[in-house]
């Protein structure tokens, strides 16, 4: 048995691709959940409900989906310009401080709609200008930006963990380690009453949208495209390597950093070390299963959502723990690496 | 002769899709054979010899080696049967050195001690009594394209390789090496090995071989004993039709287009090109001649663009620098055709009208206020497919599917296209097949009669000789004076190119 390129992938196969690979991926993982003493069937079913069975559960659905698209997207973007940005995890932090603390500071004075504008640009920002030294590292000295980006998350949770409690400690807050509070006037507004759903949903999706534009309708995504693919050619035709591959970072750190902005403003007020499960981290199998388009990153975000929703939910009526949320996302991480092979590659006896 | 024979391929079909790379082909190879299996890109060498190889499995048909049938899809087999290939593309890892590189995959795993020793001496055997001279500590990054062929060559060897298959040998070649390894290939048959090399270029196949093997659209057109047949029935027997290549009329050269005076280009303290000074004029080819490595390509890329003159100038149509961008370049009216079309020219897995257009998006008709106007590409890619005959193409198709000479037409159509007043053309037909080099020369001499510049660099001193008005030679980043056409014969040529200007033709 061998491998053999493909001469043109339909877009069946490319469709077909995420789809099998989460299929296989459950079923491996309903392995585990066997050995846990429980029948697959009746874990997932649980999962499903847990996701899904109520008007509650969809909303914590929902909002958990907010912060992956918008991390998958910074992972999305920056792979597909061959810009390994692992970073998503601190620069969310990044974002997610920034807007505490603005949040906090800026109540008087500006309207609230400008407020929240400026809080999220803030955050935009600071994710961004966290990418810009890992990628000036590379452009200027030729430094693996896997690894910097990867330490910088570490750099950046210890000094979150120093703000929180030093200089933006919350007085009030029984000595824990949690920021000042935003301000309620700039908490982003609520997409569906009595639940935590929030307008930041709406922004994630846009944010989607706006980027599959950019990449495949300007001159910019054709120059990042075109980058990504073959760096001799690109500079050939003309194209500064070192601009596009910024600009890139620009908007892949500037996602990360809005999924903290818009985590703080919209949903828990204040940053604490726990304000982020990993999304930076999950964002990049969010990304992978999407096959990199930023569209489809808002469905398997959504898929990485009710898995871990699900599970909770999963771990609570049956007793399976929930790191078995952990395990489906890396599996699947696995099952599509190997999928997207097959999108290129047939096998041949 | 009549020779015992070796290895016999009998009714051998293939096909990819639709495509039928092979269909019903036969050959046989005598021992001590020099075999050459010739034709254009496309006519299914390649795919014959990995089907022999193993490394695809037929749809029908046999290979049989030393009288035993071969299990088909099976390269082990094939070299335990004592074949051994030598891909166009090398198969070596650079960071190992040589010594690693040909033992790889004939030790068993698991073993405590490595028979490094014995096959140390093993392989400096092979390389004396062949005349392969690689030094087995080496590693093989720092090699010569030629040194890394002797690799790959000793490699099949060292597995006891009875049939040697070479890929388009020469492909990567200077002339000079591409001689060598033919006499070491002719010392090779003459100890009782067997060779099938594959080539399109038709000088070596007469030169080299004992026999030809012609294919043509799949299937084997004709067989000829060398010393029977000539060039010009070799060639019509690949393309199946008369090649004719075009011929350069007579022109009064107009103003100064592109000129450089005392260029150095340095790197690592190094002088790849050393005080250059050229000029081309409007409706004027200027051929630069040289064997390759000797400063081509830092000379293609201060005219494309891509990097500045360490010191002098360059002067385009009036604008004096010591370099340009490409985007200037392109913007006024430059053609640039890189010397490499898969890693510089196009980008492979985009479509044929974003290769078409990139690296002039930022015009008024491509792209308004950042947005790609793809209706309006689009348009264009199909009137470059037109206009240059690109077959198997539409706007949306993979770049990559294209064949070597119809990629090239992309590139030459989509730097024609605009009628541009000065063209860089670096090795534009390195690779290609006859009937695509004659379409080649016609674009290049139309673009010369419509008053565009040329610069030509190539390796080709046919390609030189018959294209340009004024020749200069390139040696170890030097060039030679100006030699104009009437005085440019492949003698005097050949000399400039080996450094020997100063002798041969007073500056």
């Amino acid at each position: 048995m061998r491998l053999e390129r493909r001469t043109q992938s339909s877009l069946a196969l490319l469709l077909a691709a995420p789809v099998i690979a989460i299929v296989i991926a459950l079923a491996l993982s309903g392995g585990l959940i066997a050995l846990a003493g429980v029948n697959p069937l009746d874990a997932y079913a649980a999962m499903v409900k847990g996701a899904f069975g109520s008007r509650l559960s969809i909303s914590e659905t929902l909002t958990r989906t907010t912060p992956l698209i918008l991390t998958g997207l910074a992972a999305a973007v920056a792979f597909r310009a061959r810009l390994w940005n692992i970073g998503g995890e601190g620069q969310l932090y990044a974002g997610a401080l920034v807007a505490a603390w603005l949040g906090h500071n800026m109540a008087a004075g500006l309207p609230t709609p400008l407020a929240i504008i400026l809080i999220m640009l803030a955050g935009m920002l600071a994710g961004a200008l966290l990418l810009l030294g890992p990628v000036l590292l590379r452009l200027r000295l030729g430094v693996d930006e896997v690894v910097t980006t990867l330490i910088l998350n570490f750099i950046v949770l210890l000094f979150v963990s120093m703000m929180i409690e030093g200089p933006l400690k919350d007085p009030l807050a029984f000595g824990w380690p949690q920021s000042v509070p935003v301000d309620s006037d700039v908490m982003l507004p609520k997409l569906l009453s009595r639940s935590r759903l929030h307008i930041g949903l709406i922004i994630a999706i846009l944010a989607a949208f706006v980027i599959w534009i950019v990449q495949s309708r300007t001159v910019f995504g054709m120059e990042t495209k075109a980058a990504g693919l073959n760096t001799r050619a690109a500079s050939f035709a003309g194209i500064k390597l070192g601009r596009t591959l910024l600009g890139v970072a620009c908007i892949s750190g500037g996602m990360a950093g809005l999924a903290g902005a818009i985590e703080v403003t919209g949903l828990k007020g204040y940053v604490t070390l726990d304000l982020s499960p990993g999304y930076g981290y999950s964002g990049i199998v969010v990304a992978m299963l999407a096959a990199l388009h930023p569209v489809g990153v808002v469905i398997t975000a959504l898929f990485v959502a009710i898995v871990f929703v699900g599970a909770d939910a999963m771990s609570r009526a049956l007793g399976v723990p929930s790191f078995i949320a952990d395990v489906i996302v890396s599996i699947s991480l696995l099952t599509m690496l190997v999928s997207l092979l097959f999108t290129t590659y047939r096998v041949r006896r | 002769m009549n020779r015992e024979t070796v290895l016999e391929l009998a009714h051998i079909s293939k096909h990819f899709g639709k495509l039928i790379a092979n269909d019903d082909i036969s050959l046989t190879l005598g021992k001590g054979e020099l075999l050459a299996l010739l034709g254009e890109n496309g006519a299914g060498k390649t795919t014959l010899m990995n089907v022999l190889f193993g490394h695809y499995t037929a749809d029908g048909g046999q290979v049989s080696a030393f009288g035993e049938i071969l299990p088909p899809g099976k390269p082990r087999a094939a070299i335990e049967a004592g074949i051994g290939m030598v891909h166009q593309h090398f198969t070596l890892a650079g960071n190992l050195t040589v010594l690693d590189n040909v033992m790889i995959g004939t030790e068993r795993l698991g073993l405590l001690r490595s028979g490094r020793k014995q096959a140390a001496a093993k392989l400096r055997g092979l390389s004396e009594r062949f005349g392969l001279q690689v030094e087995p500590d080496a590693f093989v990054a720092d090699l010569s394209v030629g040194e890394k062929q002797r690799v790959e060559i000793l490699k099949a060897l060292y597995r006891d390789a009875r049939i040697l298959i070479l890929d388009e040998p020469t492909a990567v070649l200077t002339q000079i090496e591409a001689e060598q390894l033919f006499q070491t290939l002719r010392g090779m048959t003459d100890t009782g090995l067997s060779v099938i090399f594959i080539s399109h270029k038709l000088a070596e196949v007469m030169a080299a071989s004992d026999r030809v093997v012609i294919l043509r659209g799949g299937r084997t057109v004709a067989e000829k004993r060398t010393s029977d047949t000539n060039r010009a029935e070799l060639a019509e027997l690949m393309v199946g039709r008369r090649v004719v290549r075009p011929v350069r009329t007579d022109q009064a050269p107009g103003r100064n287009i592109l000129s450089a005076s005392k260029v150095d280009i340095v790197e690592d303290g190094r002088k790849l090109l050393d005080g250059i000074d050229f000029t081309v004029r409007a409706g004027e080819i200027l051929g630069i001649i040289g064997v390759s490595g000797n400063g081509q390509a830092a000379l293609g890329q201060l005219t494309c663009g891509l990097r500045g003159a360490d010191t002098g100038t360059l002067v385009y149509d009036g604008h004096q620098a010591n370099g340009f961008s490409p985007r200037m370049l392109v913007t006024s009216g430059t053609g640039r055709i890189p010397e490499d079309r898969n890693t510089e020219g196009a980008i492979a897995e985009m479509a044929i009208w974003e290769n078409a257009v990139l690296e002039r998006i930022h015009e008024k008709r491509f792209s308004a206020y950042g947005f790609v106007n793809r209706a309006r590409c689009r348009d264009y890619a199909t009137e470059l497919i037109d206009r240059f005959d690109i077959r198997g193409a539409a706007p949306d198709t993979r770049t990559g599917l294209l064949s070597g000479g119809n990629m090239q037409k992309m590139i030459l159509g989509r730097n024609l296209a605009a009628s541009p007043k000065l063209i860089i053309a670096n090795q534009p037909t390195r690779g290609l097949d006859e009937g695509a080099i004659a379409a080649v020369h016609a674009e290049l001499l139309a673009a010369r009669k419509d008053g565009a510049a040329i610069l030509l660099i190539s390796e080709d001193l046919d390609e030189v000789l018959a294209l340009s008005d004024t020749i200069q030679a390139i040696f170890k980043g030097r060039l030679s004076a100006p030699l104009s056409a009437e005085d440019a014969d492949s003698r005097t040529v050949g000399l400039m190119m080996a450094g020997i200007w100063e002798t041969s033709h007073a500056a």
